[in-house]
């Protein structure tokens, strides 16, 4: 089965992201004001292919923890679903890509 | 004894002659490149990480550096009490490795910086300072974008209290964590600093700074062996 996974790699809370101030402090400049918490992180995509849903998860995890990110100042945030529209047991339809 | 010294060459690595000139200048050493293809590294005193975009900096500086296949043989050399230093993007290196602690992420003023900044001697425990003297001060040039040095507290004490920290900027340019320049293992034998001390040694260029750090390199050779557990 082919798995359309998607990493989120951002820095860890605590670790400061200068890139996220800077937006931070330009978005009141245009007018967007109220907004806080803003990290900046970088999103991964892939296609994998796996028995099921968990072992894709699995092999996701274990490339983020080797590769994909960097744990001493990085998490990541692993989504994974069926890929190509393919119906999957939870929703009977195709899960939006 | 001459000093057998090789200097790593990864793809995207771009100080490596810098290095090269810097020893030869400085001790009249000629050293080696060594592609990151290499399996070994037994023939060597020392192994240098030159500065530079090792594997493009894609992903993150150092992470597919990683995995190259010298960084095993590196990683065995240094376990065997092997002097190893990383310069700039040899220290990203060595981080990502784990042959050192911590990380180093994007300056906190996100500028790259290229600029020659002040740093103090802290140790002289390392082969790469054996040759200066504590609290000296030396100005050495910076070329980087990920210099801003960081690890968690346990880490950091860790540092402090086993005299790890190599290297001290005078006037911390990039956020670095305790003013942080270079650090070591706890053996000594691994270091890691952002300053290029190869670019501050030759007297055409008015900067000298950085040869008695070469010169520590150049006399491991000199040195008994070291003794491992």
């Amino acid at each position: 089965m082919r798995f359309d996974v998607r990493v989120e790699v951002r820095l860890r809370p605590g670790i400061a992201d200068p890139q996220g101030a800077t937006i931070e402090r330009a978005l009141p400049a245009l007018g967007f004001d109220g907004v806080d918490g803003v990290r900046v992180g970088k999103a991964i995509r892939f296609a994998v292919e796996a028995p099921d849903e968990a072992a894709a998860r699995a092999r996701a995890a274990e490339m983020s923890d080797r590769l994909l990110a960097n744990p001493v100042i990085e998490d990541a945030e692993i989504d994974v679903r069926r890929a190509d529209n393919a119906p999957t047991a939870a929703t009977g339809v195709g899960a939006p890509r | 004894m001459t000093t057998r010294i090789g200097v790593v060459v990864f793809p995207g690595t771009n100080c490596e002659h810098d290095v090269v000139r810097a020893l030869g200048i400085v001790g009249g050493v000629e050293a080696e490149l060594v592609w990151h293809g290499a399996s070994s590294l037994d023939h060597l005193d020392v192994v240098v990480l030159p500065g530079g975009f090792a594997h493009g900096d894609y992903l993150r500086p150092g992470a597919l550096a990683r995995f190259s296949p010298v960084m095993e043989a590196v990683t065995r050399f240094a376990a065997d009490g092997g002097a190893v230093v990383g310069i700039c993007n040899g220290f990203q290196v060595l981080t990502e490795a784990g042959l050192l602690p911590g990380a180093l992420q994007k300056n906190s003023g996100l500028r790259f910086l290229c600029t020659t900044v002040g740093v103090r001697v802290c140790t002289t425990r390392t082969p790469l300072t054996a040759a200066s003297e504590e609290g000296r001060i030396l100005r050495l040039p910076i070329n980087h974008f990920e210099g801003n040095y960081i690890c968690d507290a346990a880490t950091l004490d860790e540092l402090r209290a086993e005299d790890r920290v190599v290297l001290r900027y005078t006037d911390n340019p990039n956020g670095s964590i305790d003013d942080i320049a270079g650090i070591c293992n706890a053996g000594g034998n691994v270091v890691g600093l952002m300053p290029h001390p190869e670019r501050a040694c030759d007297a055409l260029t008015r900067a000298t700074d950085g040869a008695c750090l070469l010169r520590g390199l150049i006399a491991v050779g000199d040195r008994p062996a070291p003794v491992t557990a």
